[in-house]
This record gives C-alpha cells, sequence and structure tokens, in this order.
C-alpha cells in the first residue's frame, strides 16, 4: 500500500472539489503514473482498502466522506418515496423498520451479506460502487482486459464464479447484491458535483456493460459524489422477494441472487414485473424474458416455471459456470413464489 | 502388588479395556522407577475431569502472546520477495534500487543466477530474494523495488496433464527434489518418468486370486483437492543470532526439532540455540519444521546482526507454507456374498506440487480384514507449492475413496453398512463406536438411497477412521518442587492450543493431591527438557507419562520427609486434598507446604522421560514409535441435499472417538469438533485453485479459497471412549488426527444416501452436485 493523506470534508461541495478522480479512472492503465496527485472518495473504505492493499490502486489522498453532516441518514418523502443518504451503513439499513416493512427484497438482500463487522461499516454507497471481485482483476499479477491489459483470463481460465450473461468480452460479475434489489424496485441515484448541481439517474441505467467502457462499472464522474439512493413509493399490491445462493452461507459472495418485484392488480394479474438477476452478469441483469412470461397472467406454479425457464434462455455459460443456469432458474422460481406467498 | 521379576521391571496389574464394555486386568512389566498404575478415571480426583483450560481467561482477554507479539529491542521487519511465475529461470536480481530505501539493512539472495542448482524456481511464490528493514512498511517498499529478471520456462500445474508424456518436465534433467524438500518420509531409489515417480508398491496375499474368488466387484475412481494449511496464527519467527548464540521465537509444532535442524543448518552446538514458543494459534502439520522462510529469517538476522521478524501474510500462507496434496485414486473391492473381503486393489497419483509425498495407501492396506491387497502409489511433480503433512496425512484423502467404496459394497450386497463392518472390521473400538454412534444418529431409521420426494433430500451416512497411536519415546518433563510448596512442570513440549498445558497440570496435581490450578506449566522453550513434537497426535501419549512419573519420584521424596516428622512409614502416607497423610488416618498428617517445608534443599527436581509402551510396540523409527493397537473413530453424518441448487448441508455429526485414557474431556471434545469442522470444509469448500495458463493461485487468500464459517456449523454431538490398555504411566494417547479422517466421506456416504448418486470427487460444490444430478443443460 503507498502512502496517501487524509481529507476530511465538512461538504458535498468541498468533497467533490477535492475528487479528482473515480476509483475506476485511478485504476486505469492511464493514471496509474499520476497516482500522487489523484484523490479518490473513501466511504466504509471496504473496498478501497481492499484495492490499495493488493497494490491496485495508489491514490496520493484519500476523501473521507464521514464528517459530512446529513449523508448517513434514512427519511421518508412527502410522495412516501424513501431517501436513502449513501453513508447509511449496511447493518442501518437492515435495522430500519420502513426499509424491513416496506421494502423487504433490499431487506433480503442486505441483511446477511458479508460479515456482520462488514455491515457494521460498509456504506450502501460503497457496496453500489465497489469493483468487481474477479479473482483475476484482484490480483496485480493478471494484467487484465479491465485494468488496461489486452485479454480477459476468465473467459479461458477459471471462471466458475463469473458472468452468464453478456459475458463474451469481459466475464465479470457486478458484486453488489443489493444493486439487484435496487434495480428491481426502480431505485434512483442522485449526483452532487461541486457545483451543487445534482444529477439524478436512474440505478439501472447507472451501470456500464464491459462493451460500453471496459474500465469501469458505472457512469460516476470524477468531482461527484453519490449523495441520495432514491427508493421508490411502494403501491398497494407491490410483492416482492429476494433470494441469494452462496456457496457459503457465512461470509460469501453469492453464486446467484435474484430480486423480483410484481405489480399485481386487485384479481391477482400481475400487472408488471421487475425480475433482475444478480452474480450474473458484469451489470445488474434485467430479465426482461421472465418479466414478460408473468405480465398479464395470474401467478401460478406451472407461470412462475415458465418464467424461470424464460430468465436462463438467453445464458451463454463459460466452461465451468453452467450450473449457474439451473441455479438461477430455481432462484427466480421460488423468489417469484415467494414473493406471492406461496414459497 | 509388586513382585519383580529381573532387576529393572516389577509385575502389576493394569485395569484393560473399553469402560463402556466392561473392563479386565491385564499383567505389564513395569521399570522400577515407574509409578503403580493409575486407577481408571472414576477413581480420580484430577486427570480425567474437564479441568477448564489454564489459559483459557488469557486467550479470550488478549493477553496471551503469540510469535507475532514478540518485538526485541532493534528487531528488523522481514520480507520475501517471491517468484511470480511458475516455472523460470532467473537470469538476474537486481537489488540496486531496494538497496538504496533508506530502510533496508541486509538484501539475501534465495535464488542465485549463476547457481544452475538455485537460479531455477519451480512454482510461483517460491522465494527469490529477502531483504530485512527497519519496519513492516519500508521492508514491503523495498521488496517492490527488487527487480527479477526471469526466463520463462514451461510449465504444468495439473495432476492429470503433468502425467502425460509430453507435459513440460518439473524438474526437467534432474530426477527429482532433494530429499530434505520433503519432510515425509518416503521410500528412496523409486524410478521417476517424466513428472511422475513410482510406483511404490505394497502388496500382500495374491490380489489377483482373490478377485477371483469375489462374488462381488466394486470398483470407483476418487479425486481429492489439495487442502491448504489456514492455521488462524500465519507462520512467524523472531530470530535473534548473536556472537554467544542463536534465539528463535516461533510458532512451531517442535521446539526441540527446530533447536536440531538450527544446529545443524548453521553449525551450532546445541546449548548455543534456544527455540521458544508461547502462545500458539494452531498447527496441523506445517509448523513442524524449520521451513524456508525460518533459515531465511535467522540468515537475515546473521547478516543483518540485529533481531529480525519474518511473519507470512496470508497469501504467501496459501502459496508456501505447505498442503495436503491432491489425488486421483482408483479402488477395487473384491467380497464374497457374506461380506468378507477377498481383494482389495489400489492405484494412485498424488500431487505434492514440487515435492513427494502424495500416498494414501494406509486405509486400504490396514482398516479391513483382506488377505490380498496390492497397492501402486505414484507421487506426480507439477509446477506449485509444496505438500506437507496435513491433519491425518494420507489418511484423510486415503479414507475418502475406501469408506465410500465400502459403503457401495455394502449397498450391493443388500448388508448394512454397520453389519458389513461388524464382519471385516477387527477393531473392538470402533465396533463399541459403531454402536453408540448409530444409537446416537438414529441409523434404525436411516432410508434407502433418495427417499425423500421433495427437492430438499436427507441423508445418514457413516464412515471409519484409521490413525495409528503414535508416541515419542525419549520425551522428557521435569518436575519441581521449591521449599514453598510451589510447583513446576517444565519441558520444551509446546502448546499448538490443543490444551497440554493444563493437562500436564492435572496429572502433577493427581499425583501430589494437589489443585491443578495450584501447579505452575512452564513449557515451549528448548532450556527445558526436550519434549515431544506436536504432530502426529502424539504430545499427550508422549510427554504425560514422564511427568507422572516425575512428579511420583518427587512425591516418594516428599513422603520420606513427612513420615519422619510423623513417624511413620512413608509407605502409610498418601497425598490428596493439599494434604500429606496417613492412609489409615487421615486427620493426622502435614499441609503439602508443611511437608516441602522439611526440604533440605531449595528445591527437588526430576527428570523423567517417556519409556516404551509396557507391552512394546508395533514398530519404531528412531525415537517415533507406534503403539500395538491403533486409534479408532467411527463418525456419522446427517445431511440436507436440496437438489435444485446443489447446496448440501450438513446438519448433525455424531464423532465418536477413543484416545486410550481420556485426560480431559472437554478439551478432547473441542479437538474433535476441530477436526469435524476441518473435515466438513473439506469436504464442502476448500480448494486450491490453479490457474492452468499462469500457474497462479488465483484463491491465495480467505476470500476465495472458501473455508467453514458458523452458519456451516452443525450440531456436533461427540462421545469419547475410555479405553484402558495398561501401556504407560497415563495411558493416554492422542485424538487430533482421528478426528478429522473420517468426516469428508461420511458425509459423502450421508449424500449418496440422500440423494441416490455418489459424488467421488472433493469438494462437493453446487456445481458437482448438480452435475451429478444430471441437472446441467450440455452447452449448444
Amino acid at each position: 500500500m503507498n502512502r496517501f493523506s487524509w481529507g476530511t470534508p465538512r461538504s458535498v461541495s468541498e468533497a467533490a472539489a477535492a475528487a479528482s478522480s473515480t476509483v475506476a479512472d485511478a485504476m486505469s492503465g492511464s493514471s496509474a503514473a499520476a497516482a500522487g496527485n489523484i484523490s479518490v472518495v473513501k466511504a466504509g473504505g471496504i473496498d478501497l482498502l481492499d484495492l490499495m492493499k493488493e497494490d491496485l490502486l495508489a491514490a496520493g489522498m484519500l476523501i473521507n466522506l464521514h464528517e459530512i453532516p446529513g449523508l448517513d441518514a434514512i427519511a421518508e418523502e412527502p410522495d412516501g418515496s424513501l431517501r436513502v443518504g449513501p453513508m447509511v451503513t449496511l447493518a442501518h439499513l437492515a435495522e430500519h423498520p420502513m426499509v424491513r416493512r416496506r421494502y423487504s427484497a433490499l431487506f433480503d438482500a442486505v441483511h446477511s451479506s458479508a460479515s456482520p463487522q462488514i455491515r457494521n461499516v460498509a456504506t450502501l454507497g460503497g457496496n453500489l460502487l465497489q469493483r468487481p471481485r474477479c479473482w483475476y482483476f484482484r490480483a496485480v499479477e493478471h494484467h487484465c482486459l479491465r485494468k488496461g491489459g489486452d485479454h480477459c483470463f476468465a473467459l479461458v481460465g477459471e471462471n466458475q464464479y463469473h458472468a452468464i450473461f453478456g459475458n463474451g468480452y469481459c466475464a465479470i460479475v457486478h458484486p453488489s447484491t443489493a444493486a439487484t434489489a435496487l434495480v428491481a424496485l426502480g431505485a434512483r441515484i442522485e449526483l452532487t458535483n461541486a457545483q451543487g448541481a445534482v444529477r439524478g439517474v436512474l440505478l439501472e441505467e447507472f451501470f456500464v456493460p464491459p462493451e460500453r467502457d471496459i474500465e469501469r462499472e458505472n457512469d460516476l464522474r470524477a468531482h461527484e459524489i453519490l449523495t441520495a439512493i432514491l427508493l421508490p413509493r411502494i403501491k398497494t399490491g407491490v410483492r416482492m422477494a429476494h433470494l441469494k445462493q452462496g456457496e457459503k452461507d457465512s461470509f460469501d459472495w453469492p453464486l446467484a441472487d435474484v430480486a423480483v418485484v410484481l405489480d399485481l392488480d386487485s384479481t391477482g394479474r400481475c400487472e408488471h414485473a421487475a425480475i433482475v438477476l444478480g452474480a450474473a452478469a458484469p451489470v445488474p441483469y434485467r430479465a426482461k424474458g421472465a418479466e414478460a412470461a408473468l405480465v398479464g397472467k395470474r401467478l401460478e406454479r406451472d407461470v412462475a416455471e415458465q418464467a424461470a425457464n424464460a430468465a436462463v434462455k438467453d445464458a451463454t455459460p463459460l466452461s465451468k459456470n453452467a450450473y449457474k443456469v439451473p441455479l438461477f432458474a430455481t432462484l427466480v422460481r421460488r423468489a417469484i413464489l415467494k414473493a406471492i406467498g406461496k414459497a | 502388588m509388586i513382585m519383580a521379576t529381573d532387576g529393572t521391571t516389577r509385575t502389576e496389574k493394569f485395569p484393560s479395556g473399553i469402560v463402556s464394555v466392561g473392563l479386565q486386568e491385564v499383567e505389564r512389566q513395569v521399570p522400577l522407577d515407574e509409578p503403580p498404575p493409575l486407577a481408571p478415571n472414576a477413581a480420580l480426583a484430577v486427570i480425567g475431569k474437564s479441568i477448564p483450560r489454564h489459559d483459557g481467561r488469557a486467550k479470550v482477554t488478549g493477553a496471551t502472546l503469540f510469535t507475532v507479539d514478540v518485538s526485541l529491542p532493534g528487531m528488523l521487519h522481514g520480507r520475501i520477495v517471491r517468484a511470480t511465475l511458475p516455472h523460470a529461470r532467473i537470469r538476474a536480481i537486481d537489488t540496486a534500487a531496494a538497496a538504496r530505501h533508506p530502510g533496508v539493512l541486509t538484501i539475501l539472495l534465495i535464488a542465485r543466477p549463476d547457481d544452475p542448482g538455485s537460479a531455477i524456481v519451480r512454482y510461483s511464490g517460491a522465494p527469490v530474494a529477502a531483504i530485512a528493514a527497519v519496519s513492516a512498511v519500508a521492508a514491503e517498499e523495498a521488496a517492490a523495488l527488487i527487480r527479477v529478471d526471469y526466463e520463462s520456462l514451461p510449465f504444468v500445474v495439473d495432476l492429470d496433464r503433468a502425467r502425460a508424456a509430453d507435459a513440460p518436465l518439473v524438474y526437467g534433467a534432474a530426477s527429482g527434489p532433494a530429499a530434505e524438500q520433503s519432510e515425509i518420509p518416503f521410500l528412496a531409489g523409486l524410478p521417476v518418468n517424466g513428472n511422475v515417480r513410482g510406483p511404490a508398491v505394497d502388496n500382500r496375499g495374491d490380489a489377483t486370486q482373490g478377485f477371483a474368488q469375489a462374488a462381488i466387484l466394486v470398483e470407483g475412481e476418487f479425486r481429492t483437492e489439495v487442502q491448504t494449511h489456514c492455521c488462524m496464527e500465519p507462520h512467524g519467527i523472531v530470530a535473534d543470532w548473536r556472537p554467544d548464540g542463536l534465539t528463535v521465537h516461533m510458532s512451531t509444532q517442535f521446539t526441540a526439532g527446530v533447536r536440531h535442524e538450527l544446529a545443524q543448518a548453521f553449525g551450532l552446538p546445541l546449548p548455543r540455540v534456544r527455540v521458544i514458543v508461547d502462545g500458539m494459534g494452531g498447527g496441523f502439520g506445517s509448523k513442524s519444521l524449520l521451513g524456508n522462510y525460518g533459515r531465511i529469517a535467522v540468515d537475515l538476522s546473521r547478516q543483518a546482526r540485529a533481531p529480525v521478524r519474518l511473519v507470512l501474510d496470508r497469501a504467501e500462507e496459501q502459496m508456501d507454507s505447505g498442503n495436503r496434496p491432491g489425488t486421483w485414486h482408483r479402488l477395487r473391492v473384491g467380497a464374497r456374498r457374506d461380506g468378507s473381503l477377498t481383494a482389495i486393489s489400489l492405484l494412485s497419483y498424488g500431487t505434492a506440487g514440487i515435492t513427494v509425498g502424495a500416498g494414501l495407501g494406509n486405509n486400504a492396506q490396514a482398516l479391513y480384514t483382506c488377505p490380498n491387497v496390492e497397492s501402486s502409489q505414484y507421487d506426480v511433480f507439477i509446477n506449485a507449492g509444496p505438500g506437507c503433512a496435513m491433519r491425518g496425512p494420507g489418511n484423510t484423502p486415503g479414507a475418502w475413496g475406501l469408506e465410500q467404496t465400502i459403503d457401495e459394497l455394502a449397498e450391493r450386497l443388500a448388508i448394512d453398512p454397520l453389519v458389513l463392518r461388524d464382519r471385516i472390521d477387527v477393531s473392538p473400538t470402533r465396533r463399541e463406536e459403531r454402536r453408540i454412534g448409530a444409537e446416537r444418529i438414529g441409523w434404525q431409521g436411516r432410508r434407502p438411497p433418495a427417499a425423500d420426494t421433495g427437492p430438499v433430500k436427507r441423508g445418514l451416512g457413516m464412515a471409519q477412521s484409521l490413525w495409528s497411536a503414535n508416541v515419542q519415546i525419549n520425551s522428557a518433563c521435569e518436575v519441581r518442587v521449591m521449599r514453598d510448596g510451589s510447583v513446576e512442570v517444565l519441558s520444551s513440549v509446546q502448546d499448538i492450543g490443543t490444551g497440554i498445558t493444563t493437562v500436564l497440570a492435572q496429572v502433577v496435581a493427581e499425583v501430589l493431591g494437589l489443585r491443578p490450578e495450584a501447579i505452575t506449566v512452564r513449557i515451549g522453550d528448548t532450556e527445558f527438557p526436550a519434549g515431544p513434537p506436536s504432530h502426529g497426535s502424539r504430545t499427550t501419549a508422549s510427554i504425560t507419562p514422564p511427568a507422572r512419573t516425575a512428579a511420583w519420584r518427587i512425591l516418594q521424596t516428599l513422603l520420606r520427609g513427612a513420615a519422619e516428622a510423623l513417624k511413620v512409614s512413608p509407605a502409610d502416607l498418601i497425598a490428596r486434598d493439599g494434604r500429606i497423610v496417613v492412609r489409615e488416618e487421615p486427620s493426622r498428617g502435614l499441609r503439602f507446604e508443611e511437608a516441602a517445608a522439611l526440604l533440605r534443599t531449595d528445591r527437588i527436581s526430576e527428570v523423567a522421560s517417556r519409556s516404551d509402551d509396557y507391552a512394546g510396540f508395533r514398530r519404531r523409527i528412531g525415537d517415533a514409535a507406534v503403539a500395538l493397537e491403533d486409534l479408532g473413530g467411527v463418525q456419522f453424518a446427517a445431511v440436507a441435499v436440496d437438489t435444485e441448487t446443489g447446496i448440501i448441508r450438513v446438519e448433525r455429526v455424531v464423532a465418536v472417538h477413543d484416545c486410550g485414557r481420556p485426560m480431559n474431556p472437554r478439551q478432547i471434545e473441542s479437538q474433535v469438533q476441530g477436526g469435524v469442522l476441518m473435515g466438513i470444509s473439506y469436504a464442502l469448500f476448500e480448494n486450491r485453485i490453479l490457474d492452468q495458463h499462469t500457474g497462479r493461485m488465483v484463491n491465495a487468500n480467505l476470500e476465495q479459497y472458501k473455508l467453514l464459517g458458523p452458519r456451516e456449523t452443525p450440531v456436533i454431538d461427540v462421545v469419547t471412549l475410555e479405553n484402558y490398555q495398561g501401556q504407560s504411566a497415563t495411558d493416554a494417547y492422542g485424538i487430533a488426527e482421528p478426528a478429522n479422517i473420517a468426516t469428508a466421506p461420511a458425509i459423502g456416504n450421508a449424500v449418496y444416501n440422500a440423494i441416490g448418486v455418489r459424488l467421488r470427487s472433493l469438494p462437493m460444490t453446487p456445481a458437482a452436485v448438480l452435475a451429478a444430478l444430471g441437472k446441467i443443460p450440455s452447452r449448444s
């Protein structure tokens, strides 16, 4: 790890002014030489310190967000939506009664993720912006595509934990389990720059697939701070669930996770469905085929089964991760049934 | 009771047998200077009781000092620079920039470009150079400044590919590793063909004829993956080289052995080498020797003329601290209709990376009665870090295949697996262990394979352990009593976390009639009499008998003094409840301190050493001996398999074990639980993953190298037999390794019982389960 200095801004504007680079930009080949001049934001620091300890990131200054008032609050807005500050820890989020009651898919996604120690420190903002866990990406000896190299080691190598969708170029999976639930919920985020201008983005559109830009997973820009995650109001009739499956339940990354948000009319017919797969693709993967299989139908077991099959129909598994195909199908079916109380 | 048969021994009657089966008496010849037989535990005050650990409070409050806590004045910090390629010739090492770093004191070249022998690195992570600097940060910074110029050589990191005729050669023209690169004794002079060394052949009877007699033939191919050492405390050493001698603080399983290694390696007389370990966070075989890092630290200290601390980080632990070899093995077992075995055939190819020692034949050779056994075992070299001993080496992977094959045989014969084992396993301990375990797990409720109709299917399975009862003879222990009545036990034996400190206090307290808290145990220092290594499950068997003998001799001196004061014969006195009293008139006596105050010197001391087992040993190599009777161990597992996700949950394990006389049941239970957890982790999760194209370990951490955690921990029901054999002053044997051997195959057999499909490869991941169930679509 390199030596670095420590900045403690008291306002978002100050922090944004100081944040000369995103973590992704700081890690890209072209910036590495200028490490000493680069300042990056530190929230919980879980991912950042990992990257620094592995010598993947060298930043001259870390900008600590902990002293900025208001970023760690959860508040209900007048329109019934929920505004979650980026510095809210995963533990705080999981303990919040409204999250538990109204956004159970998000609760399910975060309440047992990582370990208790990590949940006490890791923030929701940091969780959404963390870099992928691909073991080639994480080892300095493997100069992979995402780090400015010329090929993806996983495509021909050890890809058991890698993507089964959108993996033709780079096979990372997006590491955030919270993002799976948030995308299904239709969450938006706010990004604030040094001048105080706020950019609102649908979370789903914030993530960047490898084809668009191999060196980043999202559209965060330099001199921008993620300042809010907005969860839309939940209408009556909305049912939801999130399921994940790791090899272990203790402190492990999911092999697969699935969020389902269903809007049912008064007769129980599905009017709208959002089905998102995590640990499946380089970005949270919207299973549109599965959604289409539900809309307009009364949700029974056979319909859930059809949706599950549709969800994995277009999968392009690699040499060692074809097991994820039946695993995702199972989780999609079970998540739908759990959401409608038929599990 | 005493009847001398010659000048050196007397005949004694010992309790013998398994308590739950029924005790008998056995006559043994006992050396005259050793104590009389120890009564069964039920009649004892301290031994056999679950005395809380002496160091428990210090451990949980953080007061215990580990090797990494040792800080000496002027101490430097060492760092090893490691190869980034799996096979390369080092053309040059440029240390100029590192040498200019202001914090660097010394740089050591380990691979020497000018020396053809050391210029080749054969695995990614092999030491290339080392640095000692004023701080850990400076050492790391300077290490990054060392430039190594590699000429990459062809490599192979896969067991199967390494066997191919055209595989890159790990040793090139050389015929294999030097013997000192492996700590496991191995047969010399075996042929080496490409990367394949062997076979080591061990045959008895005539297997061909045996198979001809068989009514049923069961055959299977099995795989086990490499398991790495993940001790809670990493490998570490603080080496302090001085003109008058060398002192080493080290997280080691064998202080006395490391002292010998150091004396030999650096040409020092033994009294000039001192090895110390205080608190230790575990050791499972990889901390038995000095190791390359240990030698490097001493070299750095000698070169820098200052103490040097060298502690491996987790990636180094994973790549270069030794590991359990991976294996492929094929078993064929022939049997008659009644289950009696007619032939066993074992063929194995195992890999310990660049070294040897991947054999796994013991179980197939010795666990079951069979007149015709043939085994051919090969070591296969690959460009990967060296294997080493790991909790039940050989027998743990060996049990995986054999115990599943016997399970399959039972099914084919339509005989219950327990009944079959009653017929082919002569061990009385395992027979009793099967009986107890079956009752506890509810074996009579076991159903046919795949009996559940829903997606989650439950099953029961069991498997057996085989491990020899090891003893290190000549292990020494000193007991001292001071005139103020304080009592000390001293030995170089180390407490690697398993609790020998407490057990030694129990032994001496029992003899002297004191509370165990009154005994000071000072161990883990070669200034004290040389104790045994803590590997091969031999610590308790080796050090508790001399501790009792030394304490008993001390007691004789105290009794003589007290007898004089009380005007009785020493034979009329006994020590109990902190007093020395007249046996027939317990109100008459002295407090222990009063008896000690009668001493004519400020202290008295006795040193005793481990003698041979009273009825002798099965075999002995140097001081390492094997008792006549093996240790048993039978484990039962209850699992639930989700056939739609492939997740296996171990819901319950019943572990029934024996270790001679149980000295401290709670500590035994802890060790068995640890063995079971390690076994579940081996069964379901652990796997060193090497990239075939770069030769690097991709999961050299504890994030993707998966270890069982709290949520994967089942209910573990531990039962320990009391099994007396009348073989030593304490009749105690070990427990560490048997606790780990049977777990994975018990789970494998339970998984088969649950889903009706046998998984033959470790680890049993969701991917493996779904594949076995035919649920993974073939790729179009």
